[in-house]
């Protein structure tokens, strides 16, 4: 009852941070889609490129994510604001199952199907839109879905670097030994990761290739 | 004489230092089934994407209508070349309408035309327009699926054929079934066909000339009368052992 309360008392202030926790992971997970789809279909055409971008991308996603934060804070350009730094973390984070869905999405498409496409005189290209990309499209959501519950998770860690987002919340609470503080940040991500995952999930079944598979 | 609809001029093929297909040569008469025949690994399957431009020649030439195969653009010479192959490589995500209309859409051809061809093409491979036009592959029988596969083969009316092993895949009632009904079809239609298959059976039924290869060589050119007859050991062996399976009359 008495969390109720401090809910609804802090409601303007939730709401806030919870927008704005949205607009970050939002905006990282645009440009990481916008990177990772070209990225993956590049793996597909360029094999020998597998290593290093997955290698890569492998790499960032080992670093914790306060350090990675730390480790741009200095970066000329992206170090001037919080919320830049906090948007290119969280892309860097996002870039790993978007890319690796595309790749295996795509690589698992049907041989034959690709055959007789190509003997047919079909263009690489569409191949690729009219093909490749809509057989994959189930796989490459599965991963951006992936992606955007990470994201939503690592994006509270981008308060410590004065980003905002529920991040804010917990830190305070942390700090202050108010479990109430640390529930009115971590209720509402929990809450965005598990509607962000329901959400795609659905996108992702309306994506999928009508086959009995 | 006429030029060949299709032309190997000493050709060769050779993947990762390993040669495919040596030194080549075979002329495909206009209108003709030629049967690439032999067993796996011989060489047919590459010799037929030779064709197409699915792959070029180490050496040698291959010539469509009297041009070599680098002179062609890719794409046109592919959409002027039927292909089946035998895992039909249907496209899951279109209904079997969009799939025999493949070549005439990319061709950008007006919708009232696809629609009128993609229903005598049903009708020619023997699947009712009404009753299958909407359909998605996975709602296909084995053979439903290959005379799909024809009927996009032909659909942009290709004067040219490649068939690789297409109903070796399917059981034996549809094969034969299939068979026949497809030789039936190839002499109405005076395509020029390449087919490759390993069956003797098939070779005989639906050839008019046949090319047995081995080891990535030609051992023979002969109709399928002189086939059976011919005392060149690599034919003789290959027709002893379908007769010892009791697949072709003694």
């Amino acid at each position: 009852m008495e969390l109720l309360d401090f809910f609804l008392n802090n409601r303007v202030e939730i709401l806030e941070l919870t927008a704005e926790h949205l607009w970050l992971v939002g905006v990282a997970m645009a440009l990481a889609v916008a990177a990772g789809l070209p990225l993956g279909v590049a793996l597909t055409r360029w094999p020998a490129l597998n290593k290093p971008v997955l290698g890569g991308a492998n790499i960032v996603q080992t670093i914790p994510s306060l350090a990675l934060f730390g480790f741009l804070l200095p970066a000329p350009w992206l170090g001037e604001r919080a919320d830049r730094l906090a948007i290119a973390a969280l892309t860097l984070y996002a870039l790993l199952p978007i890319i690796r869905n595309t790749y295996t999405g795509i690589a698992g498409v049907d041989p034959a199907v690709r055959e007789a496409g190509r003997g047919m005189g079909m263009t690489d290209g569409q191949l690729l839109f009219q093909v490749e990309l809509p057989l994959a499209a189930g796989v490459i959501l599965a991963g951006v879905r992936v992606a955007a519950v990470i994201s939503v998770g690592v994006a509270t860690i981008a308060a410590a670097i004065g980003a905002g987002g529920l991040g804010e919340f917990i830190f305070r609470g942390v700090a202050m030994v108010n479990n109430h503080l640390i529930l009115a940040g971590a209720i509402p991500a929990a809450a965005l990761a598990l509607a962000a995952d329901q959400g795609l999930g659905w996108v992702e079944r309306w994506l999928r290739p009508p086959t009995s598979r | 004489m006429t030029q060949p609809a299709i032309e190997f001029r000493n050709v060769s093929f050779q993947s990762g230092g390993r040669p495919l297909l040596s030194e080549l040569s075979l002329a495909v008469k206009r209108g003709e089934t030629l049967v690439l025949l032999g067993r796996s690994g011989s060489g047919k399957t590459t010799a037929l994407k030779l064709i197409n431009r699915l792959l070029e020649p180490s050496a040698g030439e291959v010539l469509v209508e009297g041009r070599a195969t680098p002179a062609w653009d890719p794409i046109r010479l592919r959409r002027h070349v039927g292909y089946v192959i035998q895992e039909v490589g249907l496209f899951p995500h279109f209904t079997v309408e969009r799939n025999v209309a493949l070549v005439p859409r990319l061709e950008a051809w007006p919708d009232e035309k696809i629609r009128t061809r993609t229903g005598e093409l049903l009708a020619l491979v023997g699947l009712g327009a009404a009753e299958f036009r909407a359909r998605y592959p996975h709602q296909l029988s084995g053979g439903q699926r290959q005379r799909v596969g024809v009927a996009r083969a032909l659909a942009a009316d290709p004067p040219l054929l490649l068939m690789d092993e297409p109903f070796g895949a399917l059981d034996p009632l549809t094969r034969v079934e299939l068979q026949r009904e497809f030789g039936a079809l190839a002499a109405r239609l005076g395509k020029t066909i390449v087919f490759v298959t390993h069956d003797l059976r098939e070779a005989l039924l639906l050839g008019s000339r046949i090319a047995l290869l081995e080891a990535g060589r030609l051992a023979g050119l002969y109709t399928p009368g002189e086939f059976l007859r011919a005392t060149d050991p690599t034919v003789a062996a290959y027709v002893a052992a379908f007769r010892d399976g009791g697949e072709i009359p003694k």
